[in-house]
């Protein structure tokens, strides 16, 4: 089972890297998305896939998932959710200032001209 | 109560910016807040200070746990000496801000921003857990990117884009790494890592953890094939801004990669430290090119920012008393040195109304007193003797060569020569030459802006004059990181 999630995940690794090569801004940012996910279920198959019931105690069950990689997951995906979130609203910022919202005409600095 | 107080340089801060958060509009009860809380957190650093010389290595677990199941917060003597500086730091870009930054940006929470990102970075330095240290590396970023943007000017919105885009992939690498090393160790506790991977002997997988280690602090803190993203990024925010990050920012990955590689990656130091110095002396190559390339007061300063780096994580790589002493002094002395000097330009810039070098000129003659705190401060990045650069350095150079890495040691020195050019240069262009027009400053203002960072300055001279009393907090420092026992000994302790 984890093979197949490593699989799964560098397929996402690999979609990620190549739409953060890519000229558009909203690319890039779905880019950083699949990144994000790839990386909280690698979190989740690093820790272990065994165990056969959730976290949470209850009476009777002596096998129980790893439940540390849960909490690091959650703990990660609100902070890429708000990095996101930020991201996002810049890339509108800055679609409504600079005009473009490909990569390629932001580059340069004041001293190039 | 007086076991908590590690966690005060963390708290006070973050408390304050909930308080100021709910007043942005009223500018003045902004500055006195700002000011009332970076004043207890330097108070509490200091007693901090005093209590970990005194008593040895502060830890403690939150919520009462034993130690590797909890999060543990551990206050050595290299961590409480970094809180106290980047306190200070703080304290100085807040104080040139009341003159600089502009009450728009003023009323939109620059200073909460500025007090959250203290928050992160003292929480950076002082935790004892793995990935409790991803989040603080969170917090802080988090509030630059609002500080890197704040206020929306053209050049800030496209650089920022950059530098976030940078950071939320150095963080997603961050998990990754993690990932693989709860998997192979199977804890997050760092005292507790450090003793898992001395019992499995650092099999070759763990190897390739700390280069990826190495990947992820190299990209925060700007090491040879990594700090691409720095100079334009940094160069788009206001001159406090640029002065804060210069300052703390690219330190506390050069701390990451100095605590991980003293306190984990210890059993293959042929590989491992051999890559860090190999790294680290091409990133003293390239900021020295980029140094010498520029006409821009800004570029010029922020590639010494890159060739610091190396040099500290050079004497990082050596891994014997001497040259780990001399980095702790160099990296305090960066953080101040940098903070004076970008200050001490935003003077420069404000006078001159361009940082571009060719269009100045002459300022000795209406500014004296500038032109001598600047060439002080040149001197003391340089290293010239009763000056702070020059201990550190003296210690890293000796270590390089007890550790018979002699190419290594003539790089740092003649770093030091390529060092001086730069900031001369600067010195030349605006101080020397013909006047060219200036618009002369309020004396109010210009006395808002110059004093920090003469006093700043004063500081750091202090800092190189007194290094005799300094030797045995930076002695402490070093002890831990070459016998890492007493880390592991004061977080796990007897339980």
């Amino acid at each position: 089972m984890e093979i197949v999630m490593c699989f799964v995940i560098g397929f996402l690794f690999m979609a990620a890297v190549y739409l953060m090569l890519s000229k558009s801004l909203l690319r890039i940012i779905i880019g950083t998305g699949l990144l994000s996910h790839g990386a909280h279920l690698l979190i989740l198959t690093m820790g272990g896939l065994d165990g056969s019931s959730p976290p949470v105690v209850s009476p009777g069950v002596t096998d129980y998932a790893d439940p540390l990689p849960q909490a690091l997951i959650l703990t990660a995906i609100v902070i890429s959710f708000g990095v996101t979130a930020f991201f996002l609203v810049l890339a509108y910022r800055s679609y409504q200032e600079l005009g473009t919202d490909n990569m390629n005409l932001m580059r340069g600095t004041e001293d190039d001209d | 109560m007086m076991t908590n107080l590690l966690l005060f340089p963390i708290i006070i801060p973050f408390f304050f910016a909930m308080i100021l958060m709910l007043f942005p509009k009223k500018i003045y009860a902004q500055r006195v807040g700002a000011l009332l809380a970076l004043g207890s957190t330097l108070i509490a650093s200091v007693t901090l200070l005093y209590k970990v010389k005194t008593d040895g290595i502060q830890a403690i677990t939150l919520g009462s746990w034993p130690a590797p199941f909890g999060i543990s917060m551990v206050s050595d003597m290299l961590s409480i000496l970094l809180v106290l500086s980047s306190t200070v730091i703080a304290i100085f870009v807040v104080w040139y801000s009341f003159s600089s930054i502009g009450k728009a940006r003023e009323s939109f929470f620059y200073y909460p921003g500025i007090l959250f990102m203290l928050t992160g970075v003292n929480g950076a330095f002082t935790t004892g857990d793995i990935f409790n240290m991803f989040v603080f590396f969170e917090v802080l970023l988090m509030s630059s990117y609002l500080l890197i943007v704040l206020g929306g000017e053209k050049v800030q919105l496209r650089e920022s884009i950059k530098y976030i885009l940078v950071n939320v992939i150095s963080s997603a690498l961050f998990v990754i790494t993690v990932a693989y090393l709860y998997s192979v160790v199977g804890t997050l506790n760092m005292a507790d890592i450090s003793v898992k991977i001395a019992q499995i002997n650092q099999p070759g997988i763990i190897t390739v953890i700390a280069v990826l280690f190495l990947l992820v602090f190299g990209l925060k803190g700007a090491i040879f094939p990594l700090f691409f993203w720095l100079p334009s990024s940094y160069a788009a925010p206001p001159i406090p801004v640029l002065a804060l990050f210069g300052a703390l920012l690219t330190k506390v990955g050069v701390y990451a990669i100095m605590r991980t590689y003293t306190l984990f990656f210890t059993l293959d130091q042929s590989f491992t430290h051999e890559l860090l110095m190999i790294l680290s002396i091409l990133t003293i190559v390239a900021g020295c090119i980029g140094a010498l390339a520029y006409f821009d007061v800004k570029k010029i300063i922020i590639y010494n920012i890159i060739i610091a780096v190396g040099v500290i994580l050079f004497g990082a790589s050596q891994m014997n008393e001497a040259s780990l002493m001399g980095s702790v002094f160099y990296l305090i002395h960066d953080i101040l040195i940098k903070g004076a000097l970008f200050l001490l330009i935003g003077v420069i810039i404000a006078i001159t109304g361009t940082s571009d070098l060719r269009k100045m000129g002459g300022l000795i003659r209406s500014y004296p007193m500038l032109g001598w705190t600047y060439l002080i401060a040149a001197f003391g990045l340089a290293g010239i003797p009763p000056l702070s650069g020059f201990v550190g350095k003296l210690l890293i150079v000796q270590g390089g060569f007890e550790a018979e890495n002699l190419w290594g040691s003539i790089f740092i020195l003649a770093s030091s020569l390529v060092v001086l050019l730069s900031v001369m240069r600067i010195f030349i262009y605006a101080f020397w030459g013909e006047p060219v027009e200036i618009t002369l400053l309020t004396k109010k203002h210009y006395r808002g802006l110059f004093t920090p960072a003469l006093v700043l300055v004063g500081i750091s001279v202090l800092y190189g004059v007194g290094s005799e009393w300094l030797v045995p907090y930076m002695n402490d420092a070093a002890n831990v990181m070459i016998n890492p026992s007493q880390y592991i000994q004061a977080v796990l302790g007897g339980s």
